[in-house]
């Protein structure tokens, strides 16, 4: 038995030893931006909270209103109006505030306050992309839009622990509930058209373009000096319409250009992102990582399969007892199939 | 030694058999909710809390604490261990009941569940997914487990036919009961490394794979223990110490393994330094490494290992201190964010409670009734 046990051991140390062989494979190269990649870039120093573009988003979505805010429960109405708390499955863009202090003047850090826009970033890298077990999220290759099939959902809600902005919304009061989130009115796109919530937002607060020209726009607005009146295209980059603002003073950074890999829904605005609610991550994906250790531990399942080799054979030695037909064993040793009873 | 399986006997629906189909019978009825009016009408699940209970016990340390077949099947196939060859049957027991109610609370947890064939169609696979892993490997593992265990059922049947044409190519399914295992146990903790800074950074770690892995085998071995030791008390059986006492032996190694494995990570990776900030993670961690450290302490000497007693506790703890852990990682010390908050509701804990019963339930059914424990010597 003594030499059988240590033929075994070499074959499991052999077939442990390409498993973690495999742990040290290349990473995975970052996603690169699709090439006709478009996105919004949210200016919050132009917007005046009016949520024109939550009204516009809900129209063209079909979306129902939601009454489930807690200053409706807790005054026991429910208004004729739409009144979402936050991004919810009724909800997929929402405008929020921040508030400090006297809340004074607008974008300012102290004793000022700021909006912000919530709805998918369009992760050039998504996260939720890379844990869909059924490919539900899909990435298009062309737009970079991260779209939902429900037919291929079932349900699991990974997306919504993968997603590090907490995006995707599950219809948790429905009895066949779906994943709900912004798809950047990639019905419209189709159409030739931009985003409802561009095409509603009446300042370019919310602005529709390619993402490169986008970043680029970010960029210039980021020398512009603040009292100065510059020149802010609105609804579309390249769709030919501006107004004349004054600038407001920007915090020097366009929140998803490196965010988690990047991000096609860009964000700028006169107050730091952490007041906003936007979580400070870096410029990898956890996609990236989560697949370089997966795929290193299974490459084209090489450690698998020899690991199973190793086994089976270490099965296959060790239950030869269990094989032979006569019904006492020769060494005494017996197996579960000899005992039935013979009757 | 020749190991004689045989049906314990005895009376079936016992007042304890009624009392859990009772807890059955309540977990129907929020069942029947829960396919009717949606998740949200039994559970508190949130989209900031999209995993809570069903996936963090049914799933995770349901399927870990289902980890005995897999255990024994290591130490027996693999470290050609003979003498402990008596004991797989039993482990297997609760390694089949475990796993497939595993699965069978996935169907309750998933939203879309009637399309969750979809995890096997080819088209929709996403091979990036780790859950797309998990949800293959576990599938494919209840089939196998229900094959392991077959002989049982054919024994009770008395298909010997059917028997003889099994025994020759069971190696076979052993071997992929053993890397099924191997695979998702280590996987289910992979499941995390995607969520980020959402999973607090004591428990977070590139190496989460592992830790998992490692904790499954030490639960498995640490359950076998403790419920050889239940039922036998229970069920009037001769204690079987000796033999346990050897299975426990393992279990320090694996968990001192595993506590230099996890803290040199955490040391590494500067992680550690999350102990000196507030709130309750460094008090979760504490508690979990104080567990794992009785397990060790009491499993590690010869003579406190044999004392029954001292045995059963300590086998509880190992269970306990990896349960912990998968809860603290999933989700006591879970956070996506402020202004999301999540504890179960009843309808959640009734339904779990409900998974646990019928469990129990099918091994009392199967130890009576088919030959699965070695008949006393």
């Amino acid at each position: 038995m003594k030499i059988d046990r240590r033929d075994f051991c070499k074959v499991v140390v052999a077939g442990a030893a390409t498993a973690l062989s495999g742990g040290v494979a290349e990473a995975r190269p970052p996603k690169e931006l699709p090439p006709k990649a478009v996105g919004i870039l949210y200016d919050a120093t132009l917007c005046i909270g009016c949520k024109a573009c939550e009204v516009g988003c809900k129209e063209a979505n079909d979306m129902p209103m939601d009454h489930t805010s807690c200053a409706e429960q807790a005054h026991g109405v429910t208004g004729v109006w739409d009144a979402p708390d936050d991004l919810n499955s009724r909800t997929m863009n929402k405008i929020k505030a921040y508030a400090q202090g006297t809340a004074e003047v607008k974008d300012r850090p102290q004793d000022g306050y700021s909006f912000i826009k919530r709805a998918c970033m369009h992760c050039v890298d998504p996260d939720c992309v890379s844990a869909c077990p059924v490919s539900a999220l899909t990435k298009d290759p062309v737009t970079g839009i991260v779209q939902y099939d429900p037919d291929a959902c079932i349900g699991c809600r990974y997306c919504q622990l993968a997603c590090p902005f907490n995006i995707p919304k599950f219809e948790y009061d429905k009895t066949f509930p779906k994943i709900v989130k912004c798809q950047m009115c990639a019905h419209l796109q189709a159409e030739g058209g931009i985003p409802a919530c561009c095409e509603a937002c009446p300042t370019g607060a919310s602005l529709f373009g390619a993402v490169p020209d986008l970043l680029e726009e970010a960029h210039r607005r980021l020398t512009f000096k603040s009292g100065e009146r510059q020149s802010y295209p609105i609804h579309s980059l390249d769709g030919g319409e501006t107004r004349t603002a004054e600038v407001r003073g920007y915090y020097p950074k366009v929140y998803g250009e490196t965010e988690t890999g990047g991000t096609q829904y860009l964000m700028m605005a006169g107050v730091p992102f952490e007041h906003l609610g936007m979580p400070d991550l870096g410029s990898e994906s956890r996609a990236r990582l989560s697949e370089t250790i997966q795929h290193g531990l299974y490459q084209g399942m090489m450690a698998p399969t020899l690991l199973l080799g190793g086994l089976v054979y270490a099965a296959y030695r060790n239950t030869h007892e269990d094989r032979m037909d006569p019904p006492e064993a020769p060494d005494g040793k017996a197996s579960q199939a000899e005992e039935v009873p013979d009757d | 030694m020749t190991e004689v399986y045989r049906p314990v006997g005895g009376k079936l629906l016992t007042r304890q058999f009624y009392f859990l189909a009772l807890l059955a019978l309540i977990a129907a009825y929020f069942l029947v909710r829960r396919f009717i009016f949606g998740i949200g009408d039994v559970s508190n699940l949130s989209d900031g809390y999209p995993w809570g209970l069903w996936i963090t016990y049914d799933v995770v340390t349901g399927t870990a604490i289902a980890c005995g077949g897999y255990a024994m099947a290591v130490a027996v196939y693999v470290f050609n261990k003979g003498q402990f060859h008596p004991m797989v049957r039993a482990a297997l027991l609760t390694s089949v009941f475990g796993y497939t109610l595993a699965g069978a609370s996935i169907v309750v947890d998933v939203g879309r569940y009637w399309q969750l064939y979809n995890v096997f169609l080819p088209q929709y696979a996403n091979l990036n997914s780790v859950m797309l892993e998990v949800a293959l490997c576990i599938s494919l593992y209840v089939l196998v487990l229900w094959i392991e265990f077959s002989p049982a059922i054919l024994e009770a049947m008395k298909a010997n036919r059917a028997l003889r044409m099994l025994r020759h190519i069971l190696f076979f399914f052993i071997g992929v009961g053993i890397l099924l295992p191997t695979m998702h146990q280590s996987s289910l903790g992979s499941l995390l490394i995607i969520a980020g800074h959402k999973v607090h950074p004591l428990w977070q770690s590139d190496i989460i794979p592992l830790l998992f892995l490692i904790t499954a085998i030490t639960m498995g071995y640490g359950m076998v223990v403790f419920e050889s030791l239940y039922a036998s008390v229970n069920l009037g059986r001769k204690l079987e110490t000796d033999l346990l006492a050897k299975v426990a032996g393992v279990i320090p190694w694996l968990l001192i393994t595993y506590l230099v494995l996890r803290i040199g990570d955490l040391t590494l990776t500067g992680n550690l330094a999350a102990l000196a900030e507030p709130g309750r993670a460094p008090i979760l961690f504490a508690g979990e490494m104080a567990l794992f450290g009785y397990a060790i302490v009491s499993l590690l000497g010869k003579a406190r290992r044999r004392h029954p007693t001292h045995l059963f506790w300590s086998a509880l703890a190992v269970v306990l201190a990896g349960a912990l852990y998968r809860f603290d990682a999933f989700l006591i010390a879970y956070n996506p964010g402020p202004g999301w908050h999540y504890f179960p509701a009843v309808g959640e804990m009734m339904i779990t409670l409900g998974v646990v019963a019928v469990e129990i339930m099918a091994y009392l059914f199967f130890v009576k009734k088919t030959p699965v424990l070695a008949a006393g010597h």
